[in-house]
């Protein structure tokens, strides 16, 4: 069920658009930020609410990268795998994560603190390599910088 | 040297405020236009100045908004195309981070030339300074009279919102950033109907890059002969243009349209870091063919890097260096095309995973002779006119050049079953 809150953002959005249809990514980023993820029950929710069917929302959801239908940990970390950050060492900063982590790419560390996830450029190729935790954008990291990073997240 | 766009970015990063823009000179070209021009005069000039668009294809801005038909009732759009999701492009952030109200007034006079009754600013979820900024500029302009109804007493009015995406490269084609901007999946629309006459939600609808938008008051307010004299060339004004990669300062200046890349690479970007040689770069963003040292007297304007077989695309230029393997760094680019391909059309959906793995059993060794043909062939059979949007074709841009410029790499692979560069893993 979608809570109290999550049902005023939507109604909210709602209003701001001329067809239900157009408000369904605001909609899954509302819930995805309660939550941290949108689940099929979720999906359904935000059909009922939008008069669309959870097909149709299900394939607005599974076409962005950041909606995310699995549960994430309370941290999501997004490293740069894109090109300059390539040639700037990222595959470094991947093999140093999974070691640290002992977690692969899509997955949640055991402790659900750290989910790991690729992406693609974060638009600070000039500070390469980059990764991003949560909000927080981090630029020129070596190696070893990593845990110093990692321990900020709780 | 003028830099017109960046030039009141304040040097620690942080943004310039509505006081602070005002303070110089901002908003007066708003006021400018609503009080003396006709919104036909304002594409007129956009027109004569022939400002080109920043986002990669380089189309007239003036031209484009010509095709607004002036005459239907009912609402009109206006789009900043905020997306920049390119691999080694971060241009519009300096702009959108710095200066978001010379965005803003950019966007209330083009939205007041084509008579549009709402803009929106489409932009990436990774850019969270931008967003705080837009955000906070956007209230600021309201309360300030330049937004909302009757802007400056006049007879018009603009709402503005800002809109924030979920992480898809296709976003920042323009088609499919309408459908993204409906709430729909970000695949792109047949064209005609062009977005100018039937766009979002059916109405007409002009996307324009950040960069191109941030023009438009520099240019009401002095004019197009200024405009053209800013630039060594025939396509006017400056150009924000960057360097990434393995040289002395990577990152991006305004300078002025034509600029050499010798003089990009060797004056601003500092040259190649110590111990590392120039091979080859893209320079203007993921999809655009390589150039190498023998193109570094080619000027960095549209006409100039088409000339020498490539694009100008989004003016920011990613190096390659002696110690990267040429294949990786392809097979790198591949995979985000092929991973942020939309799969709506069969030669794209299917033709860049393979791409892809070619690519990936060359870096690893297992790689055949008959691989190369392979990957020509898709060059062409991914190349333009073949696919429904030019995701694909520029997804090929940069491995045609790299089996042209560095074919011997992609044969060493195969020859000695295994990446030459391995040693110099990073
Ligand atoms: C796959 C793809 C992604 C694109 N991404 C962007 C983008 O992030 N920003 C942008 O301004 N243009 C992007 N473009 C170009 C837009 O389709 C469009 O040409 C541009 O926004 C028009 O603005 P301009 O005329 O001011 O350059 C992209 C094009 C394609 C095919
Ligand atoms: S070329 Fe690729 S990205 Fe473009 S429509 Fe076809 S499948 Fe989608
Ligand atoms: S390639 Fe990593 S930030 Fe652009």
């Amino acid at each position: 069920m979608l809570s109290a809150i999550e049902i005023e953002k939507i109604t909210h959005e709602l209003q701001q658009v001329p067809v239900k249809k157009a408000a369904c990514i605001e909609a899954l980023k509302i819930v995805q930020q309660e939550r941290r993820w949108v689940s099929d029950e979720s999906v359904a929710d935000i059909a009922a609410m939008l008069e669309m069917s959870t097909a149709e929302v299900d394939s607005v959801a599974t076409f962005y990268n950041l909606i995310f239908r699995q549960p994430v940990g309370r941290h999501v970390i997004l490293l740069c795998d894109s090109i300059s950050c390539y040639v700037m060492g990222y595959t470094v900063l991947r093999q140093r994560l999974h070691e640290i982590l002992l977690i692969g790419y899509g997955q949640t560390t055991a402790d659900e603190r750290f989910t790991l996830l690729p992406n693609a450029c974060l638009g600070t190729c000039d500070h390469a390599p980059a990764l991003m935790i949560d909000d927080d954008l981090y630029r020129d990291i070596q190696p070893a910088d990593l845990e110093q990073i990692l321990e900020k997240y709780h | 040297m003028e830099r017109p766009l960046t030039q009141h970015i304040p040097e620690n990063g942080a943004a310039l405020h509505l006081r602070e823009y005002e303070a110089v000179g901002g908003y007066t070209a708003l006021r400018k236009a609503l009080r003396d021009m006709e919104p036909a005069q304002v594409g007129a000039l956009v027109k004569d100045a022939n400002l080109k668009g920043r986002g990669g294809a380089g189309f007239a801005t003036g031209v484009k908004w010509s095709f607004v038909p002036m005459n239907v009732p009912g609402p009109k759009y206006l789009i900043a195309n905020a997306d920049e999701m390119e691999p080694g492009t971060f241009k519009d952030r300096w702009l959108l981070e710095g200066n978001p109200h010379q965005l803003l007034e950019g966007m209330i006079i083009a939205a007041y030339a084509i008579q549009a009754t709402d803009a929106f600013v489409f932009l990436r979820w990774a850019y969270k300074d931008a967003a705080r900024e837009m955000r906070r500029a956007i209230a600021d302009a309201y309360t300030a009279g330049y937004l909302g109804k009757n802007i400056l007493g006049s007879a018009f009015s603009l709402e503005m919102q800002l809109h924030t995406g979920v992480g898809r490269y296709m976003c920042g084609e323009e088609t499919a950033l309408l459908n993204s901007l409906e709430g729909k999946r970000a695949t792109p629309r047949a064209k005609p109907p062009f977005p100018q006459v039937s766009g979002l939600f059916g109405k007409p609808t002009i996307v324009n890059n950040v960069e191109t938008l941030s023009w438009i008051s520099h240019i009401v307010n002095n004019g197009e002969a200024w405009f053209k004299s800013l630039s060594y060339t025939a396509d006017g004004g400056t150009k924000i243009y960057g360097v990434s990669g393995r040289v002395n300062k990577p990152g991006a200046w305004e300078l002025p349209m034509g600029i050499t890349m010798r003089e990009l690479l060797e004056e601003h970007a500092g040259g190649m870091r110590n111990g590392y040689r120039f091979r080859g770069a893209l320079p203007g963003g993921a999809s655009t063919d390589f150039l190498t040292d023998a193109h570094l007297d080619v000027k960095m304007d549209f006409a100039g890097v088409a000339a020498a077989g490539s694009r100008l695309g989004t003016g920011t230029m990613v190096v390659l260096d002696d110690h990267t393997c040429p294949v990786g760094f392809v097979h790198n680019l591949e995979h985000f095309f092929a991973q942020e391909s939309c799969g709506f059309c069969t030669p794209c959906r299917e033709g860049l995973p393979w791409t892809e793995k070619i690519l990936w059993s060359l870096e690893n060794g297992t790689g055949e002779p008959a691989d190369l043909e392979l990957l020509e062939r898709h060059t062409k059979l991914l190349g333009p006119g073949n696919t429904f949007c030019a995701l694909a074709p520029g997804a090929m841009e940069p491995l045609q050049s790299a089996l042209k410029y560095f074919r011997e790499d992609f044969e060493q692979h195969i020859k000695e079953k295994k990446c030459p560069y391995a040693h110099h893993q990073h």
